[in-house]
């Protein structure tokens, strides 16, 4: 039978497409056309679909290599005719860029770290212990992920503004300490997983300690390994490509966030605190130097807030385009699901 | 004896290893969790006076929550509009982003370069750079001049028009142009909806669509019976992930609102009550929604 098969099959392929065709009553031609029509429409609408995504980026980046006439010139759309780099130079001045970007990335490493082992010990608890309020707590994951933490800012804001532990700081100096200005509430709110989408990760990291095989533990305790030294050992190393992404997203969404860094982190010039002022600077500067009581212009503000913009995602674009992997494939491999 | 104790221990022991894993979570959510949301909530019956030395909070019944409904001129007519903005905008990025992953996980030339495009925005889509472009008010009126002037060229705007005056242009019809239009904004805010969609199309037995092809089943039919149900649970997840990130995105024009009003205008139990309206809103709508869904849920593994 086979051997017949096989037969049938050399003899099909010492023969033309046409024959074949014959031979199948035109389902092969039908079939193939189907397949280019599918293709065809596949391919538009994945080209369409990337241009759309791509396209701010592309026309941010043109604006900014132009000259200021260049912008007013209707004969120029995408390609500069005055090619410059003067508003990279005039953005940065604006954003103190060096100064921002270091102070950026400090903030965004030392935070998404604190952050992620934080919540990684969290999931951890949640994936493999069973404990008696153990439902509750992760029901208040649950209302952590879903409460806008604008909700809770006022009141955090004035905790923090008048910060006291049970009144010994008034009692010691006569007024409460301002802690409004300084690092450490933001970091505390890390440490105790209420950070930028802290219960996502919490989520994130249950879901994938849930799916690793219990008998790997078990074996460990059997050889009389503890509880965190097998957390230490036998966990983490497996636990390495949801730490990486987990991480990563932790970094990136810290970097651009602006309603933390706005209420919790007023005094420190980040990335993006300085972008969203970016704007009015240049408003100002405009007035200063030109002495034009009108201020900048909308096009010529458009083009430096573009300016701006790629100046700060450029790291991040940097660092997506060498660590895509990291991104992606790790949420993959914990199958959430509720 | 000594032999039945041991693993006693080992459940005591796990049982308190338990507590202290999630120990950072549980003073987190006491501290920074449940005692501000219960000050917010009495601050938004009060009115806050803050002077150098400390605050007080004045007792003042529901004179916030009047205020923000009848009193206030802006805050109704935004809440309107982001809530309208995100029934509409919601379910489109779903439709969005399943589609977008069905695609992505065929086989083609490219794809890896066309993944990398479609997560970027979960990059270039959050916080400060999407906010940023509307941050300058004579910049929105201008963007909002080109765009009413160059309605009549656009395509969308040319089959509206000719819809409209053949009388088929109904609103259902309107609400479909604005979708399309606003194709980019979903684009943009479906980056980690289809990493998730993805994540569950890749775990769907690749056996159970060999014995579908078996059985004469076409393509059309396999996506609704296989992979509809297979996946439903993400449906579920994806919506309440998308509700959430609308509520969270710095362009969203109730948030602005409550943060100006806290931080430019320090009225603190004014926007209390406002953050509190919002908050059980859209409590409500994710509530209501997500029961309705986890109805049609399936899963395959109970």
């Amino acid at each position: 039978m086979t051997s017949e098969n096989e037969a049938m099959d050399g003899l099909l392929q010492s023969k033309s497409y046409w024959e074949r065709n014959r031979l199948s009553e035109g389902y092969l031609l039908k079939k193939s056309i189907k397949a280019v029509v599918v293709r065809i429409c596949r391919a538009t609408l994945l080209f369409g679909m990337c241009f759309l995504i791509l396209q701010p980026i592309i026309g941010k980046l043109c604006v900014s290599l132009m000259a200021e006439e260049d912008l007013y010139n209707s004969m120029v759309i995408y390609v500069p005719e005055n090619f410059t780099l003067a508003n990279y130079q005039l953005a940065a001045d604006f954003m103190s860029y060096g100064e921002s970007l270091k102070n950026t990335i400090i903030i965004s490493l030392t935070t998404a770290a604190v952050q992620i082992f934080m919540c990684m010990l969290v999931g951890y608890g949640f994936a493999r212990f069973n404990f008696h309020i153990k439902k509750l707590l992760f029901a208040c994951v649950i209302l952590v992920i879903i409460i806008p933490p604008q909700t809770i800012s006022t009141s955090l804001y004035l905790h923090f503004r008048y910060f006291d532990i049970v009144g010994i700081f008034k009692a010691l100096t006569g007024t409460s300490i301002n802690l409004r200005d300084s690092v450490i509430p933001y970091y505390l709110m890390s440490a105790g997983c209420m950070g930028l989408k802290s219960g996502l990760y919490i989520f994130m990291f249950r879901q994938f300690f849930r799916n690793i095989p219990k008998e790997l533990e078990e074996a460990a305790y059997v050889d009389g390994c503890g509880i965190f030294r097998t957390f230490i050992s036998i966990m983490l190393p497996d636990a390495k490509p949801i730490i990486t992404s987990c991480f990563l997203f932790s970094f990136v969404w810290q970097w651009t966030d602006i309603f933390y860094t706005k209420t919790f982190l007023g005094n420190i010039k980040l990335l993006s605190r300085q972008l969203s002022m970016i704007g009015d600077r240049l408003d100002a500067y405009v007035k200063m130097t030109l002495g034009d009581a009108g201020g900048a212009s909308v096009g010529y503000t458009n083009c430096i807030v573009s300016t701006g913009t790629l100046m700060v995602i450029a790291p991040l674009l940097i660092l997506y385009l060498f660590a895509q992997k990291g991104f992606v494939e790790s949420i993959s491999n914990t199958g959430i699901k509720m | 004896m000594s032999r039945q104790k041991k693993p006693v221990g080992l459940e005591k022991r796990k049982v308190i290893a338990g507590y202290l894993f999630t120990l950072p979570f549980t003073l987190g959510f006491l501290i920074f969790m449940v005692r501000p949301l219960i000050q917010s909530l009495y601050m938004s019956f009060s009115n806050v006076d803050v002077s150098a030395g400390g605050f007080k909070i004045l007792f003042a019944g529901l004179v916030n929550y009047i205020r923000a409904f009848t009193i206030d001129i802006e805050f109704n007519r935004l809440l309107v509009e982001e809530i309208l903005r995100m029934c509409i905008n919601a379910p489109a990025i779903i439709v969005f982003s399943f589609f977008s992953a069905l695609i992505l996980n065929q086989k083609f030339v490219g794809r890896g370069i066309v993944r990398v495009i479609f997560f970027l925005p979960v990059i270039l889509s959050s916080g400060v750079i999407l906010g940023v472009e509307y941050n300058n008010s004579l910049l929105a009126g201008m963007q909002d001049m080109i765009a009413n002037s160059n309605a009549g060229t656009s395509i969308t705007g040319a089959i509206q028009k000719i819809l409209v005056t053949s009388g088929v242009g109904t609103r259902a019809f309107r609400i479909v142009f604005e979708i399309v239009d606003g194709i980019y904004d979903v684009a943009i805010s479906s980056g980690i909806q289809i990493i998730i969609f993805l994540s569950g199309l890749q775990t769907i037995p690749h056996s159970m669509y060999e014995a579908a092809e078996i059985e004469g089943c076409t393509a059309w039919e396999k996506l609704w019976k296989i992979t509809f149900p297979m996946i439903s649970p993400l449906f579920l997840v994806n919506w309440v992930y998308t509700i959430v990130d609308f509520c969270m995105r710095s362009d969203n024009q109730v948030m602005e609102k409550i943060r100006s009003e806290m931080v430019v205008q320090i009225n603190y139990g004014f926007s209390s009550a406002m953050a509190w309206i919002y908050f059980v809103i859209v409590m409500a709508i994710i509530a209501v929604s997500s029961f309705i869904i986890s109805k049609g849920v399936y899963y395959y593994d109970e």
